[in-house]
């Protein structure tokens, strides 16, 4: 049979999910967005210097990597190289993000998918707090507290208004945490509420609010440095971002990475399920240099392919193509083809069914999601792709939280690779960064200390100092991915701008080849208990962190006319 | 007296303080909370009392939470709203019962939940929109469900007490309208005319903004005050450059003259540097961002803008400096600098159109939403255009909600200053 769910929620952007359904177990999957912006069409003929406010409005959700790629896209072009202070300023920044959408996406996002909430009326708040003690140190866990997180649940549902609580999967057999984990999870949703909103004023500090941070240029940062003016990152504000990252690392090590491990420690059949492609590529970021050379990075790149951890590739940008065989779009020559980026061309052609539908014509197109692949494989982004890179690749510090992790779960380096894995993998990724964000405020502390208030280089701020013609690529990895942006600059404005994000490659739909895109894949042998009520296909959709408004872009080089679009 | 105190009890153990003192909020905190609501009304302190009795008493009403054309940035900006959490308003101030990113059913049982408040709470429940609406090829650039965007804001929205639309997207189109753009976005008071609507646009609203909005609403049983654009005057009835910390600097003559200079590193005026204040209307520099922690220009960037209809096209190139205002220094007035910008920027907005059928479309629609609730539905280009050219709407401080915030003055904006010097052609 087949099911379409639509809209999917608790994630960012507007995705459905088609699959046909055989005894009991997902046999085909297909996945679509089904909204459209164009802001890389907007982007055209502007000037490259306003790009990343933007680019930055392509997502809310992973608020700031947009701005990031960008600036690098356009002074990749220009030739820039931005000061230290600049390069630390913004790995603060994209490192903070990354660490509060981990925690969001957990707890605000996924949690629901394991915790079942009314479960947690019937917890004993003792056992709770027993639980509690013996996994962390974390503070808020006597028997007390949660009696009165337990009070506070019961008193809203006796309201009979149960809100975004309303209509869940409640009682569904695939839910099989004891009530006093379920009640662990629910005081941890809304500490985690309250922690994301604190930690996050770490935006605010180095980039003036959140969502939206609006610090970037291309050529460094606005944020002004003065160890001694009132008005500007002085050393109360850099007190602050201390006490702030410190927080965070509490956060983290006390509550989201004990909280993954006890709930997965429920679901360890989720270890077997969900792998899908097996194939799994990284940029890598974070460099230590200001070239952005990669063997600098602290994340570092590569590929991965059908699993095999023992052969990891380098990447090359230039091996990135995207397909539209499957998407709205049509290609000058024909829809077989896959173009790189700086090539693409975009001709949107809805040929969908007309509104209002049941179900999508799949044999044809069927997503405003291009099908991005990288030397023609369709792979998997994301925090378990850096992860496994790390750990092949012999990175340290990763390879002790993952060893840590798996031993606690008793389980091999093998189940990583699943829904579960991914889950694990986010949790790893924010205490790895939390852990090191602090060095980088060091190295920010110790330059401010010399004197070095550097923020921006100069040199070709002014548009007449650009060549004609410039071609760049800027990158990131993003919370939820490899993220790539390219811009060709000409006679001082953009002539072309493309993004390439995470949830493309992972949300996208089938290429010429007929290759699957990774969620289509990882949802192939999903046990579907209940069609009505389909959480475990949300699990694994959302063991990806979707972000669709990121995913869904298009861009028109050749400055093709659009008075063909129609409603077939 | 005691029958007062015992019916004042009667009230406690229903209303929303009673949930609040459930969740272990004290007395104090929940006056003190009170107090900030009534600052970020721009209200006097007397009414802190009434909002205080409005919150005591208040049931939890309805709200649903539409995501369109959107980035979730404004959905983001809820959850970082301080006074009150969004988990008060959530779980204690409101019925939250329909919002795609944090609700947990998915799919058809998602779908009940907003059919359910549709049905039950008609004309009851407030509807909150974020994110353009695709009128293009059908409505085909955003589905859900099956269904178009504009399909489902005309049913959800036409049903409630009122709408909030959430972010410059949702108030007048934002950056999908933006020129360049194939999808005919448009604002909600544009897809649907006729709503009883409020604009709370920025690129992201302020969560505290909308967090004041929904205190006004059950404090008061209306929504607040606004001005011919539908935003509240208490978040926009001032330009930012008036109540700018570094205006000092800007009647003195000091200005950044190159990023990371001297200036830059003493906390001087950006103006030079291309920044939007002296030409946008928001309270970004009175309420701040994320609890109060910091804002664009205090971080040393400056304002884009980003709070007015079109500012993606009107206010960018980012970094170019407004036209000079006239008279620098501390002998010009506000009202003199806000004139001759608002002048320039009109200026800069019919430059941008030049050559582009597209992008006069655009701001036509734009323009056209721009203006209350009395302009006629726009269907097609040439309509759109006439009410370009009727959009000089008196300046009415909204509805009859006026009356409830006797601070409200009338809107001396640049936008209506805009919108005047735009004026060509006769009233219909």
């Amino acid at each position: 049979m087949r099911i379409a769910i639509d809209p999917i929620t608790r994630i960012e952007g507007h995705l459905r999910i088609e699959v046909e359904v055989q005894d009991g177990r997902v046999t085909d999957a297909w996945s679509s967005g089904t909204m459209f912006r164009g802001i890389e069409m907007i982007l055209r003929h502007r000037d490259p210097r306003d790009a990343w406010v933007f680019a930055q409005r392509i997502c809310g959700v992973c608020t700031t990597v947009h701005a990031l790629a960008s600036v690098r896209a356009v002074e990749n072009a220009l030739g820039i190289t931005i000061p230290d202070n600049a390069r630390l300023v913004r790995d603060l920044i994209a490192g903070a993000q990354l660490v509060q959408d981990h925690v969001v996406h957990f707890y605000h996002l996924h949690a629901l998918d394991w915790v079942d909430v009314t479960l947690a009326l019937k917890a004993d708040p003792g056992a709770t707090a027993t639980l509690a003690q013996s996994i962390s140190l974390w503070p808020k866990s006597s028997k007390t507290y949660f009696k009165g997180v337990q009070d506070r649940l019961q008193a809203f549902v006796n309201t009979g208004q149960l809100g975004i609580f309303a209509n869940g999967y409640w009682g569904h057999p695939a839910y099989v945490l004891p009530p006093e984990v379920n009640l662990l999870g629910v005081a941890h949703y809304l500490e985690a509420l309250d922690w994301q909103r604190d930690f996050i004023r770490i935006h605010a500090i180095l980039g003036g609010k959140n969502p939206h941070p609006q610090s970037y240029l291309v050529g460094g940062m606005a944020t002004a440095l003065n160890p001694n003016n009132e008005a500007t990152v002085n050393a109360d504000r850099l007190s602050l971002l201390a006490q702030l990252l410190q927080r965070g690392q509490d956060f983290v090590a006390q509550v989201y990475l004990p909280d993954v491990l006890a709930i997965a420690s429920f679901y360890k059949d989720w270890s077997a399920l969900g792998s899908g492609l097996g194939n799994y590529m990284a940029y890598g970021d974070y460099p230590s240099d200001n070239k952005n050379r990669p063997d600098t990075f602290f994340f570092p790149g590569g590929l991965i392919l059908s699993q095999n951890l023992t052969a990891v590739q380098a990447v090359d940008q230039h091996q990135v193509s995207e397909y539209v065989t499957h998407s709205w779009y049509n290609y000058a020559a024909g829809d077989a083809t896959g173009l790189h980026p700086w090539q693409g061309e975009t001709a949107p052609k809805f040929t969908g069914p007309q509104p209002p539908y049941d179900f999508l014509l799949v044999d044809g197109k069927y997503s405003w999601l291009k099908a991005p692949r990288y030397a023609g494989h369709a792979v998997e982004v994301g925090p378990l792709a850096r992860m496994l890179l790390a750990y092949a690749q012999d990175d340290a510090a990763v390879q002790s939280v993952v060893n840590s992790a798996l031993s606690q779960l008793k389980v091999g380096p093998a189940a990583l690779f699943s829904t579960l894995g991914r889950v694990a993998a986010r949790a790893i990724e924010a205490q790895v960064m939390v852990q090191q964000l602090p060095t980088w405020l060091g190295q920010l502390e110790d330059n401010m200390a010399r004197g070095d208030l550097r923020i921006h280089d100069n040199t070709y701020w002014d548009p007449s100092t650009w060549p004609k013609e410039a071609f760049g690529f800027g990158f990131h990895e993003a919370p939820r991915g490899s993220l790539g942006h390219w811009v060709h600059i000409k006679d001082g404005e953009i002539a072309n701008y493309q993004a390439v994000v995470p949830s493309t490659w992972n949300a996208g739909p089938r290429d010429a080849a007929g290759q699957r895109g990774a969620y289509e894949s990882a949802l192939i042998g999903t046990p579907v208990a209940n069609p009505e009520q389909p959480v475990e296909i949300l699990r694994t959709v959302h063991s990806f962190d979707p972000c669709l408004a990121c995913a869904v872009h298009v861009v028109d080089p050749r400055g093709r006319e659009y008075a063909n679009i129609r409603v077939v | 007296m005691a029958e007062h105190e015992a019916e004042q009890e009667h009230v406690l153990a229903d209303g929303v303080w009673a949930a609040l003192s459930r969740r272990g909020i004290s007395r104090r905190d929940f006056l003190k909370f009170c107090t900030v609501m009534t600052s970020a009304l721009a209200l006097p302190m007397r009414y802190t009392p009434r909002i205080v009795r409005a919150l005591e008493q208040a049931q939890r009403p309805a709200l649903v939470w539409l995501e369109f054309q959107d980035c979730a940035g404004n959905s983001e900006s809820a959850l970082r709203a301080s006074h009150p959490t969004f988990a008060d308003i959530v779980l204690d101030l409101l019925s939250w019962n329909y919002h795609e990113t944090v609700m947990a059913p998915s799919g058809t049982a998602a779908e009940k939940s907003l059919h359910d408040t549709i049905t039950a709470e008609q004309g009851k429940y407030l509807a909150v929109v974020e994110g353009s609406i695709p009128l293009a090829y059908g409505g085909v650039y955003c589905t859900i469900g099956g269904r178009t965007a504009i399909d489902i804001v005309k049913e959800v929205c036409g049903n409630a007490y009122a709408t909030i639309a959430v972010g410059t997207c949702a108030a007048f189109g934002g950056i999908p309208a933006a020129a360049g753009g194939v999808t005919g976005a448009v604002g909600v008071g544009d897809a649907v005319p006729g709503l009883k609507l409020i604009n709370l646009s920025a690129c992201p609203m302020n969560g505290a903004n909308l967090a004041a909005t929904i205190v006004h609403w059950l404090t008061f049983k209306e929504l607040p005050a606004t001005d011919e654009l539908n935003r509240p005057l208490f978040a926009h009835g001032d330009r930012i450059h008036d109540h700018c910390p570094r205006r000092a600097h800007y009647d003195a003559g000091q200005f950044v003259e190159e990023w990371g200079d001297e200036g830059h590193q003493l906390g001087w005026c950006l103006y030079k540097m291309g920044c939007k204040g002296p030409a946008t209307n928001y309270n970004c520099p009175q309420i701040q961002w994320n609890d109060g922690t910091n804002w664009p220009i205090g971080v040393g960037h400056g304002c884009v803008g980003c709070a007015q209809p079109q500012f993606w096209d009107a206010m960018s190139p980012f970094y170019r400096t407004l036209p000079s205002v006239p008279g620098f220094g501390v002998e010009t007035t506000a009202e003199e600098v806000g004139l001759g910008v608002a002048a320039t920027v009109a200026a800069l907005t019919a430059a941008h159109a030049v050559g582009s059928a597209v992008r006069q479309r655009r701001a036509a629609k734009s323009q056209a939403a721009a203006s209350n609730t009395a302009t006629p539905p726009v269907t097609g280009t040439s309509q759109a255009l006439s009410a370009t050219a009727s959009d000089a709407v008196p300046v009415t401080a909204g509805s009859a909600s006026a009356q409830t915030n006797t601070e409200a003055k009338p809107a001396d904006t640049p936008d209506e200053q805009r919108h005047d010097t735009q004026e060509e052609g006769a009233q219909p």
